[in-house]
């Protein structure tokens, strides 16, 4: 097992790597200057030449990347060019509140992902399955952004239950767990779940069609185990796919999660980088990109050893 | 293909086959091959025939839609503003800006189609290129090709779409070149995987024995094989492309006003979900309507491509 996550770690670095000079690149694929943003229009070459030299922009390429490796490695992610703050502040601010909104999510879509999944799953062919398999197409199939909109129509527009927008009464960018907070976490959360309770409904059903097909189930059967006995045995063998489709989902939507956020005006990842975007501040976009896309391949990595723990046959393969 | 020799036959002679009347019988049962079959099998899924005649309808509007329009989607008017579905003028209604719902909805689809369909038909071609060169070749070739392809898997497709639109700026180009970039390595993924199955098969042998050329081999022998999985997959995400192109024109980063595209309009029509909610969500209705035809069609391509054994 130690041989393993080892293995997996000498492969997930070089692609670390190369996430972090995608990142970089990132900055230099930008139209004119990094710095056009934050310079007066009539600034002197002086100005500019000076204003390079402090945020280091006249070093070749390379050396900049390595500058600002050594950086991010100390976990300095730079400065925001629009508020003047340091990147890495704010990143974290926006995504715990992401990750909340994000978990939650998981969660709803993982509960009815799977119950969905095993009802059809059980019964092929019936009409909870024709159900099961409707709602999973409807899950990946529908603009989020757009179910979102149209659950504040009805929610709030109409009838006036759920607050519409933002984290919480106070207007303030942090989300407490409480009654208040919990009602504006409601519309954003179940809009965000569409899409994994679709996912795993239609992966846990298949799993849950493979595993019944399967000859041992009939030798339970036969030597007299009742159904309940049978279903846990399916459980355990669903459950590490099933398992690590949802920590991957999770990476989706903390990542994926700037149309919704964008929608509820929810003061996570998304919103962050659409100011990133929209300022053209780009040391905010670099860093906020970077920092998801880096959970994303830790997640990763972590869901591929859980899954080995509980399924030890994956390692053998 | 044996199935109706063998029923003609026992009704010949009540059962009793011999060698001597199947061969001649099998002259006459031409083959359908292999498109032949899977276009045999499609037509009869209704559900995707279905979805297959509304792709179409969508794609005649969206080519029609100059000319067929029922009044110019650009002409606005501040005294005629949201007005109502169902209007005597407006049939869908009118925009924040007076313009006809209807009209915009019909020339809206040519810009939203084509910044959905055209990254992944680009995608398509680059991806499977380095996929079956990936595959076919083995080796370091593969292991650098695969290897950087990883990376791009690293990002979540929406992160890595709005991170590249978002650095090159607004704009249907930049916004079709980043969508294109999420979607190549997705699909030289599977170009790989399928090639590589392929690869060790007698029938390359054979034809490396027959003296044909590497290129002869990755054209016939190659391409043959892997296009039909690899041409499935790739239906698949035509789904995900236009949802995703129209998310990034919600969020500004697509196509500019005033051009109509339904994501475009859906966020300018956010301003307008109080006074008439039902004209704002239209052009979402559009989006989620094409995008589940174009999930069932290729639902059902998969399904009628089932069919080795």
């Amino acid at each position: 097992m130690l041989i393993y996550i080892l293995k997996r770690l000498v492969y997930v670095t070089p692609v670390a790597f190369g996430v972090s000079l995608v990142c970089f690149m990132l900055v230099h694929l930008a139209p004119g200057d990094a710095l056009s943003a934050v310079l007066p229009a009539d600034a002197t070459q002086e100005t500019i030449n000076e204003m390079k030299a402090a945020y280091g922009f006249d070093k070749p390429l390379p050396v900049q990347y390595l500058i600002w490796l050594w950086h991010v490695l100390h976990g300095d992610l730079g400065t925001s060019i629009a508020t003047g703050r340091p990147v890495l502040g704010e990143v974290t601010r926006a995504v715990i509140n992401s990750l909340i909104l994000a978990s939650v999510a998981t969660v709803i879509g993982f509960t009815f992902g799977t119950l969905f999944g095993f009802v059809a799953g059980y019964h092929r062919n019936s009409v909870a399955d024709r159900a099961a398999s409707a709602l999973s197409v409807f899950g990946v199939s529908v603009p989020h952004y757009w179910l979102g909109m149209v659950l504040v129509i009805v929610f709030s527009a109409t009838l006036g239950w759920l607050p519409p927008t933002g984290a919480g009464p106070d207007g303030s960018g942090n989300w407490r767990p409480d009654f208040d907070h919990l009602r504006y976490l409601i519309l954003p959360a179940v809009t965000m779940s569409v899409i994994p309770t679709g996912i795993i409904a239609r992966t846990v059903r298949a799993l849950v069609a493979d595993i019944l097909a399967q000859d041992f189930v009939e030798a339970l059967r036969a030597k007299g185990m009742d159904e309940f006995g049978v279903f846990k045995h399916v459980v355990r063998n669903a459950a590490p796919t099933a398992l690590a489709i949802m920590g991957l989902q999770l990476g989706y939507l903390l990542g994926g999660s700037i149309l919704v956020e964008t929608v509820f005006a929810w003061p996570g990842t998304g919103f962050l980088l659409n100011a990133a975007i929209f300022q053209r501040d780009l040391p905010l976009l670099q860093g906020s990109i970077l920092v998801l896309a880096m959970f994303f391949v830790v997640l990763n990595l972590l869901v591929d050893v859980m899954q080995t723990a509980l399924d030890p046959r994956i390692e053998r393969a | 293909m044996t199935a109706p020799i063998t029923a003609a036959s026992m009704a010949l002679d009540g059962g009793v086959l011999s060698a001597g009347d199947v061969a001649p019988e099998a002259a006459f049962v031409p083959s359908r091959g292999f498109w032949g079959h899977v276009g045999h099998r499609l037509v009869r899924d209704p559900v995707a025939m279905g979805a297959g005649a509304l792709i179409l309808l969508v794609v005649l509007i969206a080519i029609l839609s100059p000319w067929i329009t029922p009044m110019d989607p650009y002409k606005g008017s501040m005294l005629r503003r949201l007005k109502h579905v169902g209007d005597a003028t407006y049939w869908l209604g009118s925009d924040e800006l007076g313009r006809d719902m209807i009209s915009r909805l019909m020339l809206g689809s040519r810009l939203s189609l084509f910044i959905g369909v055209t990254p992944v038909l680009i995608a398509f071609v680059i991806g499977s290129g380095i996929g079956i060169l990936a595959g076919y070749v083995g080796g370091w070739t593969n292991t650098i090709l695969m290897r950087t392809i990883d990376v791009f898997f690293a990002f979540p497709s929406v992160l890595l779409a709005i991170a590249l639109s978002g650095a090159l700026g607004a704009g249907i180009f930049n916004s079709i070149v980043s969508l294109t970039c999420v979607f190549v390595p997705q699909i030289a993924r599977v170009a790989e995987s399928v090639t590589t199955g392929i690869r060790k098969r007698d029938y390359i042998d054979a034809a490396k024995l027959s003296g044909a050329s590497p290129l002869t081999i990755m054209r016939v022998q190659v391409l043959g094989n892997v296009v039909g999985p690899i041409f499935v997959y790739a239906t698949s995400l035509i789904s995900v492309s236009m949802i995703l192109a129209s998310g990034l024109s919600f969020l500004g980063l697509g196509v500019r006003p005033p051009e109509p595209e339904w994501g475009l309009m859906l966020n300018t029509l956010r301003t307008a979900i109080y006074a008439n909610p039902v004209v704002a969500a239209l052009p979402g209705v559009c989006i989620f309507v094409v995008s589940i035809a174009f999930n069932m069609f290729s639902d059902g391509l998969r399904a009628a491509m089932e069919i080795r054994q």
